[in-house]
């Protein structure tokens, strides 16, 4: 066990676990952020997606002992009240189906405007393929990022 | 107005002497705590006036409605809710949604299975909306001292034109609670409904991305520890024995040990089939550390020996099935299979006499189909909570089938129905994985071990091979054509591991003179189960697939030939018991025929279609393909549906996209393998889903306007698309794909 002082959505909070446990852990059981989800542990479905230093990261293969200084921010720091351009075009779509994925979408959507404001649907598909929807609300997930994009966060 | 009698639901509507004030009694206390309030009501209602089993209506005006079935993704915690607020007539926006308790004396059948929601619910949820407003009803009247005939309610008001009085539902609510409930209630026709056929967002959908607690896996208690589990690595393996000692002593472990999920003589119900029933459990503080545990523990396993094995089905039979010993592997299922197209097969439908139709045929087509087994992969691995004492179970998390999986649990852990509390939470993905309930048990067996509450969370490895897989299938279509090219005798022969995909009263059962089915069936131990839309998942492909070979043989259009031999069902129908409307089956198919310009398709569009009715709803796709470097690429979907009256038309429209994309990304990408009884894939790594580039680029849905009661909607689009990308993959590519995963396009042997 180590301490660790974490910089989550703008708050300074310290930690006491296994460096090696994997950020998506940290924050699920530890700081009791459950926004962030646990999909497959690999890398390879995008549900545990949050930024670090405003970059789309997964979680699940993030040691707590590599994060550092870096800010993290997860679904829950995005806003508080739904209120971020990508989540209100989110729900102008309602896109949700089950929606466990769709802050890891959300994460990673937020990520790819941030560097490019106005994608084309290569530059989307391309982004957000690590992003799995079991449900199939991809092409909502498209049409809410040409939203969101308009909105020119 | 139809008047219909209550006393169906009679017992729903039974009220409680005394009031229930607060949500006490109402209250799922979890989820309660999230913001439910609708953001245009400032005040928090001060006291809550329970009218019937469906709802509550506070001082304020603000209007709680139960929403009495498991919510998967199917948006029935929206749809359902907004039944029972348009008999109602009140303003949608008081309306706060709270998912009910498990409560089928009120609640009836609270499944999330079947596409059956909306249809089974319809009745009851459109009474307890209309009984309420009878309700408000005679109170106003006695409160205005007016007759209740000369009353009116529209929109969250209730009106008396002549004396001018004019109230919300709040302040007389307390009345309200007080009435008579009425033994008759008059419902609305169709065209008056005001909400139904409007679109209305999701209820959860500022909580899902703004990412708070819903589901199961978010559940958390005071005291809670976390459990894993560890399963045999093959089929046909069971628990020997392990060595935990130094395991135990890892950084958090509180204990390791095997349960056993069932006792060996319990009959099992058909949703709790499908476990490995010994299986080593490793509990401890976080989840992190159970995980690492997890991957040091070793486990010695050995081989099982056949058994059989009790089933209670659905109907109260009690059936037994032998469950083989050995090894299984994809290579031997496959020729397993195929040796089954030279051995007799059951008859499942005769009509005319298709044998002695097809010696004289002048041509026989005959084409074989196969799909692979698989994994249901809701992205919300299988978890469940639990809380077990000596006298009580409280168990919460996601599960599609509740009511069954309470009796499991009181049978295994030996308490009184009435001591088991099992609460719903949103679940990320159903699609009938979750009806099977094994993990419910577990979690409940691991929490009264460690007297402790415990959340049981599987990796995606241990929810990948753990079973209750699609299970395989294979089909021969054989069609016998005159020397003019008409259709004269039809043979489906079809079967699979462990069941067959033949469902014998369906199209084009019914529309052909001579026509045989056949099914077969191998026994495996390899655990399936229902996968979105069972067995219509991959019969309705192979079939729409074949009938367009049939249709471009005989050069007829593929959606006219389709179209007439609907007509000739409908006019002269063949046999007895075909269970579908060739009006409706031809409607779908004549909509989907207008909406994609079928007539006057443009240069380098490649087009197929497909049509299918299962779950009481008809389908109807165009699929285009267009080639982009040499790649096929899937421009548009047109797809056409009958699921009577639409409750949510945008929400049924994204439920409709959704079983497209999975209908595609299955077919072509999806398999599951096995290799001497071990599964080979065990994450997405190895298991390919279908992804954002590979999603159709645009989906357009139209439904038929009618004013049928509703059906389902979560399954009957998955199936017929598989045979629209079949057909359209055939013309971009001069190519015919007949085995599943079309990517492949060879039987599966792993």
């Amino acid at each position: 066990m180590a301490k660790f002082k974490l910089k989550v959505n703008s708050k300074s909070l310290e930690v006491d676990v296994d460096p090696t446990t994997p950020v998506l852990w940290v924050i699920r059981d530890h700081l009791n952020l459950l926004g962030t989800k646990f999909g497959c542990g690999i890398a390879q479905c995008g549900a545990c997606t949050i930024h670090m230093n405003g970059a789309a990261v997964r979680s699940c293969v993030l040691p707590v002992s590599s994060v550092g200084d870096s800010e993290l921010t997860t679904i829950e720091g995005l806003s508080e009240n739904a209120d971020h351009p990508v989540q209100k075009a989110w729900l102008e779509h309602d896109v949700p189906q089950c929606g466990y994925c769709q802050a890891g979408q959300i994460m990673s959507a937020t990520a790819l405007l941030k560097a490019n404001n106005n994608p084309s649907d290569e530059e989307i598909d391309s982004y957000m393929n690590g992003n799995i929807c079991r449900c199939g609300t991809y092409t909502r997930i498209k049409a809410a990022i040409k939203t969101a994009s308009k909105n020119k966060i | 107005m139809n008047i219909v009698k209550t006393s169906i639901g009679r017992r729903s509507f039974i009220k409680r002497s005394t009031m229930a004030s607060g949500g006490v009694i109402l209250t799922f206390n979890w989820l309660v705590s999230c913001d439910m309030t609708p953001s245009k009501i400032k005040a928090l209602p001060k006291e809550w006036f329970k009218i019937n089993g469906f709802l509550k209506i506070a001082e304020n005006g603000l209007i709680t409605i139960m929403s009495p079935n498991p919510e998967i993704g199917q948006n029935v915690k929206t749809s359902m809710p907004m039944i029972v607020a348009e008999e109602l007539d009140a303003n949608w926006e008081d309306v706060i949604v709270e998912q009910a308790p498990l409560n089928t004396s009120i609640f009836k059948r609270q499944v999330a299975g079947g596409s059956q929601s909306i249809r089974q619910g319809w009745e009851s949820l459109r009474m307890a909306g209309a009984a309420a407003r009878y309700m408000l009803v005679e109170a106003a009247a006695l409160t205005w001292g007016v007759n209740q005939n000369e009353i009116s309610v529209s929109n969250g008001k209730i009106f008396h034109k002549s004396s001018g009085n004019e109230s919300g539902f709040g302040p007389i609510a307390s009345i309200a609670s007080e009435i008579k409930i009425p033994k008759q209630v008059k419902l609305k026709k169709v065209s008056e409904f005001k909400i139904i056929g409007t679109s209305k967002k999701n209820v959860d959908g500022k909580k899902i991305v703004t990412g708070k607690p819903l589901y199961g896996i978010d559940y958390k208690s005071e005291n809670m520890l976390i459990a894993m589990i560890v399963h045999p690595p093959a089929f046909g393996m069971k628990f020997k024995s392990m060595e935990a000692t130094e395991i135990k002593k890892m950084p958090g472990i509180k204990d390791i040990f095997p349960i056993k999920t069932v006792s060996e003589d319990y009959v099992k119900q058909g949703v709790d089939t499908d476990s490995f029933n010994e299986i080593a459990v490793i509990v401890g503080e976080s989840t992190w550390q159970v995980m690492q545990a997890k991957k040091k523990l070793k486990v010695n396993w050995m081989m099982s020996a056949e058994k059989t094995e009790k089933v209670k089905g659905w109907s109260g039979d009690i059936k037994t099935f032998l469950i083989p010993a050995g090894l299984e592997s994809s290579e031997q299922h496959n020729q397993l299979m195929i040796s089954m197209d030279h051995k007799k097969a059951r008859v499942v439908r005769q009509d005319g006499n298709p044998r002695a139709v097809f010696k004289r045929a002048a041509k026989i087509i005959e084409r074989t189909y196969t799909c692979p087994y698989l994994a249901h992969n809701t992205l919300e691995p299988m978890n469940f909570f639990a809380d077990v004492t000596d006298d009580r179970a409280i168990l919460v998390g996601p599960i599609q089938t509740p009511e069954s999986m309470e009796k499991t649990v009181a049978n295994r852990l030996n308490l009184p129905l009435e001591k088991i509390d099992i609460q719903m939470t949103r679940m990320g993905g159903g699609f009938g994985r979750r009806l099977y309930g094994h993990f419910v048990t577990e979690a409940a067996v691991i929490s009264k071990k460690m007297k402790r509450p415990i959340k049981l969370i599987y990796t995606r490895e241990d929810d990948m091979t753990q079973g209750s897989y699609r299970p395989t299938y294979r089909a021969t279509y054989r069609a016998a054509l005159d020397k003019n090219n008409n259709l004269i005798a039809f043979h489906v022969k079809a079967g699979g591991i462990p069941e067959s995909p033949l469902a014998a009263n369906r199209f084009p059962a019914g529309a052909i003179e001579h026509y045989l089915a056949e099914s077969w069936e191998i026994k495996s131990n390899i655990s399936t189960g229902a996968f979105r839309a069972p067995r219509s998942n991959f019969i309705a492909g192979a079939e729409q697939a074949f009938l367009d070979e049939i249709a471009e043989i005989s050069e007829k259009d593929p959606i006219q030939f389709r179209i007439d031999l609907l007509k000739k069902a409908k006019e002269s129908p063949v046999g007895q018991n075909n269970d579908y409307d060739p009006s409706r089956y031809a409607g779908v198919l004549e909509l989907v025929r207008e909406k994609s310009g079928w007539e006057n398709s443009s240069d380098g569009v490649h087009r197929g279609v497909s049509a299918y009715f299962c779950h009481n709803s008809y389908v109807a796709n165009v699929l285009d393909v267009v080639l982009e470097n040499g790649n096929p690429i899937i421009d548009k979907v047109y797809c056409a549906v009958d699921c009577g009256i639409v409750v949510n038309p945008d929400a049924a429209k994204n439920l409709s996209e959704g079983g497209l994309i999975d209908g595609i990304g299955h077919a072509l990408y999806s398999s599951m393998t096995f290799k001497n009884g071990k599964p080979e894939q065990n994450n997405f790594d190895t298991y390919r889903l279908i992804r954002h580039s590979e999603a159709p680029r645009k989906i357009q849905v139209d439904f038929v306007e009618n004013d049928i009661a509703p059906t389902g909607l979560g399954e009957p689009t998955f199936p017929p698309i598989v045979g629209a990308l079949a057909n359209s993959l055939y013309r971009a590519t001069g190519r015919r794909t007949y085995n599943q995963p079309f990517i492949t396009d060879k039987p599966i042997i792993g």
